[in-house]
């Protein structure tokens, strides 16, 4: 039973980063069909972020609390400068953006690499963080719990700011009906830039949330975008409610098919299971209702 | 649709302006021509122009010319983004490599090749790889058993009508997973390095530079029968409707056809190709890993093509060429430098010259539009 829970809160724990990365791609995915491969190298702008922030503060705490904005902004803004430079010229090819955004993370890495050296580096976690809570025989680390707790807030957030702002209107519409909401009046450029600032933030939101599990490098952001697009995928474009499920969903299933096979095995059995799950819903679990045949 | 079906002439023409008004009689002439050229050259004068090592270099360069073929069929032709080559290649590779393994085993009296007896592998031989020592069905699984995986994912995908970026990102997800997976198996598939050191090769001896010349040969031979065979599929009644797919698949539902079919054929195709290439790319240099087949250089599949022209045969076979040269060249003394080079090279050739540079007379002329790529909007959703 205890070996249970504890593979349980594993795979919830997964499920947190893998919810903070996708939240921000199924934003920006969802928003212009665009995929953003560069979305890893976001995170790794916001894991670098706070690595230089505790470099020159110093202490652990304050830097984390510091980082969590910064790294919002900094990621947010070569966001929104991508999407400037980039992908707004390539609206109508959104396979094309794949690539494109792909040479560019390639560039951000070497970048990283460039700055920062190729060996991954440390951070240090403040001491709130370091230790672990026992509950009922189940080991709970507290930095993962910070993590899920902030995956749960940036969510709130997220739908909160979607539902009730302004802008949260705009850009659902945007979503909804591109071409309507532009003969409504609406700047869709301008309201794209500002979605990918949000989705480009929230990925580097989710690198700090990253240097807490592991030493972060140039390859960090790689290494989960992949399964990150999945969770898109799987939970239904432009839809938090879907990816919140699936990240979940994804993390659960991993840890279980890991404790009980290995991890290769258990990479490749979510795959299948992924096909699997697209033969019964092929635009995935919920899905933004449109009248087009594609 | 009818400017789309041919690709652009490979010779060097220095046509005038007047291109259409040209003799019927020399134009006619023009592809056999430029293609016989190419045949003299990669199979008559390069053994002999070469040294050893750089004919082995240019045996590599050609296999990925062999996924390039496949390349600019699937994607070129029929719009899809194959993400995933990297598992094809690994599956032909694999297999070669495994019965090469067993080849040399049984050469030495072993019944278990070198690196399994290192890792102590329990069992004896694993049960799959047991029909591999038998030389012509490992020859066949090079090629049936990537298509077969691809038709098995494709079936599944196209008839439910996943398309788009959702095809690229699972035959993404593919890749890593094989890569994963391969790395994991350290007692069965070498893990992390792969399968290396080969002896024979068929009972050849593959130290040999008169050997290694042979395989280039073979290489060669097979890289210029595909491209001649996908030529012909371009032109047949199929290749017109793999490019009606890819421009408006809802017109070719409504026609009567079933475009799951059509796309799953040039996924299929495009698969055996990327298999036969990892096959022959075993002997050539020596080595399979997972690191030539993961995400990264699947990725790497595409790239050359969309350099060189993704819609044209030729342009893409090309780029694939050179961007391989190119990366072996540079990577070595600018590891840095390349990294950059190709990110760049990505950015413009699919950004901002879609049509590769097998476009780039057309759209310095800006007469027409870069030939093949023709995207419609909201092709992903």
């Amino acid at each position: 039973m205890t070996v249970i829970l504890n593979q349980s809160f594993t795979g919830v724990s997964i499920g947190a980063v893998l919810l903070l990365i996708a939240l921000g791609l199924t934003l920006t995915f969802g928003q212009m069909g665009v995929i953003n491969m560069a979305h890893g190298e976001f995170i790794m702008a916001g894991a670098y972020t706070t690595y230089v922030l505790q470099k020159s503060i110093g202490d652990a705490g304050i830097s984390l609390l510091l980082a969590l904005p910064v790294a919002f902004l900094v990621a947010g803004s070569m966001g929104a400068l991508l999407e400037w430079l980039l992908i707004r010229r390539l609206y109508t090819r959104p396979l094309d953006t794949l690539l494109v955004t792909w040479g560019v993370s390639l560039m951000l890495q070497q970048l990283a690499r460039d700055i920062f050296g190729a060996p991954n580096v440390q951070t240090r976690a403040p001491d709130l963080l370091t230790g672990s809570v026992s509950i009922a025989g189940v080991t709970l680390a507290n930095s993962r719990l910070f993590i899920l707790g902030f995956a749960l807030l940036c969510v709130f957030g997220l739908a909160a700011t979607l539902r009730t702002t302004p802008l949260g209107r705009r850009i659902r519409a945007v979503v909804q009906n591109r071409d309507l909401a532009e003969v409504s009046g609406i700047a869709t450029g301008q309201v794209d830039r500002t979605t990918f600032f949000i989705g480009s933030g929230l990925a580097g939101m989710a690198g700090v949330a990253l240097t807490l599990i592991g030493p972060i490098g140039p390859t960090t952001g790689t290494n989960y975008i992949v399964d990150a697009f999945l969770v898109v995928v799987v939970g239904g474009i432009g839809r938090l409610r879907g990816a919140v499920i699936t990240a979940f969903a994804l993390g659960l299933l991993q840890s279980v098919l890991e404790y009980s096979t290995t991890v290769s095995v258990a990479k490749v059995v979510v795959l299948v299971g992924i096909v699997a799950f697209l033969q019964w819903r092929p635009q995935g679990l919920y899905t933004v209702r449109t009248r087009s045949l594609v | 649709m009818t400017t789309t079906s041919t690709p652009p002439a490979p010779a060097p023409a220095t046509e005038p302006p007047a291109a259409p008004q040209a003799p019927p009689f020399l134009s006619r002439f023009r592809t056999p021509a430029a293609f016989l050229l190419g045949a003299v050259l990669l199979v008559g004068v390069a053994p002999l122009a070469l040294s050893d090592f750089r004919l082995g270099l240019l045996a590599k360069y050609l296999c990925y010319g062999i996924v390039a073929v496949g390349v600019s069929l699937a994607w070129g032709r029929g719009g899809l983004l194959v993400l995933g080559q990297g598992v094809f290649f690994g599956l032909g590779g694999y297999a070669m490599a495994m019965h090469l393994k067993l080849a040399d085993a049984a050469a030495t009296g072993e019944t278990l090749p070198d690196f399994m007896l290192l890792y102590g592998t329990e069992g004896g031989l694993p049960w799959w790889w047991q029909p591999f020592a038998n030389p012509a069905f490992a020859l066949v699984m090079t090629v049936l058993l990537p298509m077969a995986v691809a038709a098995l994912l494709g079936v599944l995908v196209f008839r439910r009508r996943v398309k788009g970026a959702y095809f690229a990102i699972l035959s993404q997800a593919l890749a890593a997973a094989l890569a994963i997976w391969l790395v994991g198996q350290q007692a069965t598939t070498g893990g992390t390095n792969g399968l290396t050191d080969f002896q024979g090769f068929f009972g050849y001896d593959l130290n040999d530079p008169v050997n290694q010349r042979m395989v280039y040969i073979i290489i060669a031979v097979a890289l210029l029968l595909l491209m001649a065979g996908a030529r012909q599929l371009f032109v047949s009644r199929y290749g017109e409707l793999l490019i009606a797919v890819r421009d408006s698949e809802e017109r070719v539902r409504f026609l009567g056809y079933n475009p799951a079919n059509v796309k799953l054929v040039a996924y299929v195709v495009a698969a055996g190709m990327a298999g036969l290439a990892g096959a022959l790319f075993v002997p050539a240099v020596g080595i399979i890993s997972p690191a030539l087949i993961g995400v990264v250089p699947s990725i790497g599949f595409v790239i050359g093509a969309a350099v060189g022209g993704r819609a044209s045969l030729v342009g893409a076979v090309l780029g694939a060429i050179a961007v391989a040269w190119a990366q072996s060249t540079l990577s070595d003394a600018w590891p840095a430098g390349w990294t950059y080079l190709q990110g760049l090279l990505f950015v413009v050739a699919v950004g901002f010259l879609p049509g590769g540079l097998a476009s780039l007379r057309t759209v310095l002329r800006g007469r027409r539009k870069a030939d093949g790529v023709r995207t419609t909007k909201g092709v992903t959703t």
